[in-house]
């Protein structure tokens, strides 16, 4: 496991990883804001103090994995793989672009630290319950994380992969649900409702844990339970805010695939950098 | 000549093949004993996974499974294999260039009294637009068996059809080599050739044989690997017959037969007649009786050949 960092890196890095989603889907003048503001801290938690994983060598056997099984945030992956050094942080303007690694939904084997392309919904959770089922037969320690949108749980196949992961007692997997409440066309119990969602993943045999998806203490725990439950996979189902840290774009479901334009970018990033200076600007914590 | 279905070859050979290859997984969708996979998971218990009735999450978790290093094969009725669970083989195989083997079985109308629903002559079509998709339809089970431990060091995504109807084994085990991607000229002649693939290769022997007590010699090529296609060889076949017939239990709408035709028509332009299912469903009844209505048999495909001849 990633040595832990402090509350407040942990609030630091994830800013970072804020400034480069706005800054890639601004360049990129398309992408997902929104949904990737909302995974941001928990992506953040993953990667900086709980996953396994090796930025020198993305392909190590041992690696924990994690599928993005919700593709259209690459922003927060791929902005939070470059914090961890997979690639420059500078590339984050290239996404989405002739020529860039850092394609519009995440690819696997072209861009360092993504384990699974990923992008139609429903089937990044199937992916993950093959790896984990292929490290429990081998033995193999490794856990695998999957992160899905609420609106994805639309989908029929995320339930056909919920039945597989219990029936095979895959507690080696940890699914985690963005329940930010919105999507495309408005509030997803009014396009089409997936509530109650704690419950259809009990009656499909997972261990269930609620939580708020910006409190990283919560986040931990919930996490460290996740993985201390053996015998059944675990969901974690994180209340968020669409647009998560950026005033203008906080539970609007517009912002779920629009690019800010110049005077957006300009209002957000300088949110963020007052962020940033604000946490930086405090003494460390004591540890 | 004995007859083996090559679902059956199927299963046998999973069990050879897990001896080169320990670590072999593999899924099927509540159709086991249909697909003939039960052969392995009888032998091999822990390393077969019923995934139930879900065709779409069972090639989702072939993927998962793949990206791990594994070799996986993931069993399903064509139909749901290529058809229902397209989009799956697309985005989480094909795109990410897993090493994932899909067994489908029960391909074509010769399911039999099953009907439409279940006769899938829409597969290959569907498959062949998949990029770097390999698509392999044997044709008897020393070939099906050959095929399929050939997938022990043939990486990427590779869709193998495999039939429900007991056919001629006329090749030898012997002397018989698999190669991906190499037609196998069966026999010798120039005025015309009979390309074809799966249940209609033997047919197409038999016609040929007939043909030739009518003054015709056709060439006869088994076309096992439909995609990469062997260009080199059905070229030569245009250049050096000038007609090619191509016979297939599927849609004339992008199978083989609209393989070749592409091929042809780019490289060495000659005509090229289709002998398949003509843009219409199946239905209930006998394989064999079936087979015979919609002309694929020895007699339909000689009818084929007279028709290409006066072309």
């Amino acid at each position: 496991m990633e040595s832990k960092l402090s509350q407040l890196d942990l609030q630091i890095t994830a800013c970072k990883v804020r400034m480069g989603i706005i800054e890639g889907t601004y360049n990129a003048k398309s992408g997902h804001p929104g949904g990737s503001l909302s995974v941001a801290d928990t992506i953040t938690y993953l990667y900086s103090s709980h996953m396994r994983i090796f930025p020198d060598n993305p392909n190590e056997p041992t690696r924990d994995r994690m599928v993005l099984s919700k593709g259209h945030t690459a922003p927060a992956l791929y902005s939070m793989l470059a914090q961890k050094g997979f690639f420059p942080p500078e590339e984050m303007k290239e996404l989405r672009k002739i020529g860039s690694r850092l394609q519009g939904h995440p690819v696997r084997d072209k861009i360092p630290g993504v384990d699974m392309s990923t992008g139609s919904l429903g089937q990044g959770i199937s992916a993950a319950c093959g790896m984990a089922l292929a490290g429990k037969v081998s033995g193999d320690n490794y856990r695998v994380y999957t992160v899905l949108g609420d609106g994805e749980l639309q989908e029929g196949m995320v339930w056909e992969a919920a039945m597989f992961g219990a029936h095979y007692k895959l507690d080696n997997l940890c699914a985690i649900v963005d329940n930010n409440g919105l999507q495309i066309d408005g509030r997803i119990n009014d396009v089409m409702s997936p509530y109650p969602i704690d419950k259809k993943w009990e009656a499909f045999g997972w261990n269930v844990i609620c939580i708020d998806a910006h409190d990283f203490d919560q986040i931990e725990q919930a996490l460290n339970d996740a993985q201390n439950k053996t015998g059944q996979p675990t969901v974690i189902i994180q209340k968020s805010t669409k647009g998560k840290g950026v005033s203008f774009m906080e539970d609007k479901a517009n912002w779920h695939g629009a690019a800010p334009n110049e005077e957006q970018y300009n209002q957000a990033m300088s949110e963020l950098q007052a962020r940033l200076e604000e946490l930086s600007g405090e003494p460390p914590a004591a540890e | 000549m004995e007859k083996i279905a090559t679902r059956i070859s199927y299963g046998n050979a999973l069990c050879e093949l897990v001896q080169k290859r320990p670590d072999l997984f593999v899924l099927d969708a509540d159709v086991a004993h249909a697909t003939m996979t039960v052969t392995f998971q009888k032998a091999y218990p822990d390393r077969h996974f019923d995934c139930g009735i879900q065709e779409c999450n069972m090639l989702g978790v072939a993927a998962g499974l793949a990206s791990t290093g594994k070799l996986v094969f993931a069993s399903a009725f064509a139909m749901f294999a290529a058809g229902r669970a397209y989009e799956i083989v697309r985005n989480s195989i094909g795109y990410p260039k897993l090493n994932v083997k899909i067994g489908a079985t029960h391909a074509g109308i010769s399911v039999g009294e099953d009907g439409a629903s279940h006769q899938c002559c829409e597969d290959i079509a569907l498959m062949r637009t998949i990029p770097g998709m390999t698509i392999i339809n044997p044709a008897d089970d020393v070939e099906a068996r050959a095929a399929v431990l050939a997938m022990a060091d043939y990486e990427g995504p590779t869709y193998l059809r495999f039939g429900r109807l007991p056919v001629p084994v006329f090749n030898n085990p012997d002397t018989y080599k698999f190669e991906v991607g190499k037609g196998v000229t069966l026999k010798d002649g120039n005025d015309i050739t009979i390309i074809a693939t799966g249940l209609l290769v033997y047919p197409a022997i038999e016609a040929a044989e007939e043909l030739v007590k009518q003054g015709v010699n056709a060439r006869v090529i088994n076309i096992h690997t439909i995609k990469p296609l062997d260009e080199e060889l059905v070229i030569k076949a245009a250049k050096e017959t000038g007609k090619i017939v191509v016979c297939e239990e599927h849609s004339v709408i992008g199978g083989l037969g609209s393989a070749v035709a592409e091929a042809v028509s780019e490289k060495f332009p000659v005509p090229v007649v289709k002998l398949g299912i003509n843009d219409t469903y199946g239905h209930s009844g006998p394989a064999l009786q079936l087979l015979e209505e919609f002309g694929l048999t020895t007699d339909g495909i000689i009818d084929t050949v007279k028709k290409a001849l006066n072309k």
